[in-house]
């Protein structure tokens, strides 16, 4: 597994990716795996109210990884590449401040499949959660 | 051709043991009373509604509603834009009247919820998210909780801040008969609440709901030859913003509330500054705060300033959620836009009781998702 931001030939950038680019409509053809990258965070929250099959609570937060050197070399002719891309997703702990550098570590399972409303098979159930350093 | 609204009606918003083919009827056969008009004058009619089926398990119930009114055989269509479903009911009631292929338009909202346990129904409007959401768990309220840390750290912005919003849409809920909770509440209660996505706490969120309303719709021709005491639709309009909530460039700015509100405001040919009174979607908080800024009644960062000027008051500048917004009123999601039209309607014919506020516009701002559909409606008295 990956955790990919998705590409397009202009050096937009998105995590997840899209059937077009949503800032020009070209196709993302190119992607950054995040896995190996240290984001920021960008805010935080702890969810309480939870759905079924998902942790209570649930920290999530919003994280701003920096690609601006990856986007060089995957698009060298972008006027105005992004220079970062931002993911969303969960905390390892519930000890997390915005500010704080994170490391992604994947987890096969994020929450039981087999107890909300959405088809298990419809979508992937594994991912990524964010690691304070 | 210049759309009219002529009559409206809500039902009781709370717990209600009527199911949602009768909650839509009631509204309906109310609107209809309101307006003055027989059921076979009906042309067109829409049911604005999110998730009859995933609730409840029943579908078609623009059918249901057209044959238990007896408008049969007026064209029928069931509007699903998430939350913003009522204010979609609205864009398309007008479009039928404003296009010429309807005289006369009824529409109802309305959506049965409280049978279902807290956990379930944040399940189902969390179904709207992006797999890449919905598998970390990503909720409605928790999106809330991101964006209100961020808009309190980067503005400055007090806690309680978000605290005067809930005070003072419960004040304004407490005149609302039809609203789900009629009771003031005090900031400390507010502040001191269970934690449900910090910083934002069970004050800071609307209540689960069932309930209806309904609003009729005509050419102004025809609304002078029903009626003294009718409103038009001097602008309107959608847009729509990422559906991936984290992709947006600024969390603080809701784009589909500025595309909406912009060419809504261009359409009728009016500004902010023209606007008496607002009926914004207040599903959590920190929403009316950017509702206010993207509506262009305050600059980005500052709302905050406004609600605790006492601007947006019943006696204030620009009055904000008289009915007391979704979040005493109550929030039966494809109700809500409806429920908005019935409020600024009511507000501009001299209808709204205790509520009554001196207003000759109004606008609504109708949010479905996370800010990822908005309708914003413009109406003016006659």
């Amino acid at each position: 597994m990956s955790f990919d931001a998705h590409i397009c030939e202009n050096g937009h950038a998105s995590y997840p990716g899209h059937t077009l680019c949503p800032d020009c409509g070209a196709k993302q053809t190119e992607t950054i795996d995040l896995a190996d990258l240290t984001g920021e965070v960008v805010t935080w929250t702890h969810s309480t109210k939870t759905p079924p099959g998902v942790r209570a609570p649930n920290t999530l937060a919003i994280v701003e990884f920096d690609i601006a050197e990856a986007i060089t070399d995957i698009a060298p002719d972008a006027e105005e590449p992004d220079t970062f891309v931002r993911a969303i997703g969960q905390v390892t702990t519930d000890d997390v401040e915005t500010g704080d550098a994170v490391e992604p570590v994947y987890v096969e399972e994020l929450r039981d499949p087999d107890v909300g409303i959405k088809e298990p098979a419809s979508q992937e159930w594994d991912g990524y959660r964010f690691d304070p350093v | 051709m210049t759309v009219a609204v002529i009559g409206a009606s809500m039902t009781k918003f709370g717990e209600r043991d009527a199911w949602i083919q009768e909650l839509i009827a009631q509204a309906g056969e109310a609107a209809l009373d309101d307006a003055g008009i027989e059921p076979a004058d009906v042309e067109h009619l829409y049911v604005s509604n999110m998730s009859s089926g995933e609730f409840q398990g029943q579908t078609g119930i623009m059918n249901a509603l057209a044959h238990d009114l007896g408008v049969m055989p007026a064209y029928s269509e069931r509007v699903d834009q998430t939350s913003s479903s009522g204010g979609a009911g609205i864009y398309e009631a007008w479009q039928s009247i404003a296009s010429g292929a309807s005289d006369m338009t009824l529409l109802v909202g309305g959506e049965k919820m409280t049978h279902l346990s807290t956990a379930e129904s944040t399940d189902i409007i969390a179904s709207i998210t992006h797999p890449a959401e919905y598998k970390h768990g990503l909720t409605l309220p928790s999106f809330a909780g991101l964006t209100a840390r961020h808009y309190l750290e980067r503005f400055d912005a007090p806690r309680d801040s978000l605290a005067k919003v809930a005070v003072k849409n419960h004040k304004n809920g407490v005149d609302n008969p039809h609203a789900q909770f009629r009771k003031e509440i005090d900031e400390e209660t507010a502040l001191e609440s269970p934690l449900v996505a910090d910083p934002l706490r069970l004050y800071d969120f609307c209540p689960i709901t069932d309930g209806s309303a309904g609003l009729v719709f005509t050419t102004e021709e025809r609304a002078k030859e029903i009626t003294d005491d009718y409103a038009v639709i001097s602008g309107i309009a959608g847009a729509t913003d990422t559906h991936v909530v984290h992709e947006r460039d600024d969390p603080t700015v809701m784009g589909g509330v500025v595309d909406s509100s912009d060419m809504a405001y261009e359409m009728a040919d009016l500004g902010p500054e023209d606007i008496d009174v607002a009926e914004l979607h207040d599903m959590f908080t920190i929403l009316e705060f950017l509702q206010m800024e993207g509506c262009g009644f305050a600059e980005q960062g500052e709302a905050w300033k406004q609600v605790e000027d006492g601007r947006t008051e019943m006696d204030g500048e620009l009055p904000v959620n008289t009915s007391g917004g979704l979040k005493s009123k109550g929030h039966p999601l494809g109700a809500s836009g409806v429920a908005q039209g019935y409020e600024i309607y009511k507000q501009l014919v001299g209808e709204a009781g205790s509520r009554q506020v001196e207003a000759d516009t109004a606008l609504a701002c109708n949010v479905g998702g996370f800010g990822n559909c908005v309708i914003t409606t413009i109406m003016e008295a006659r």
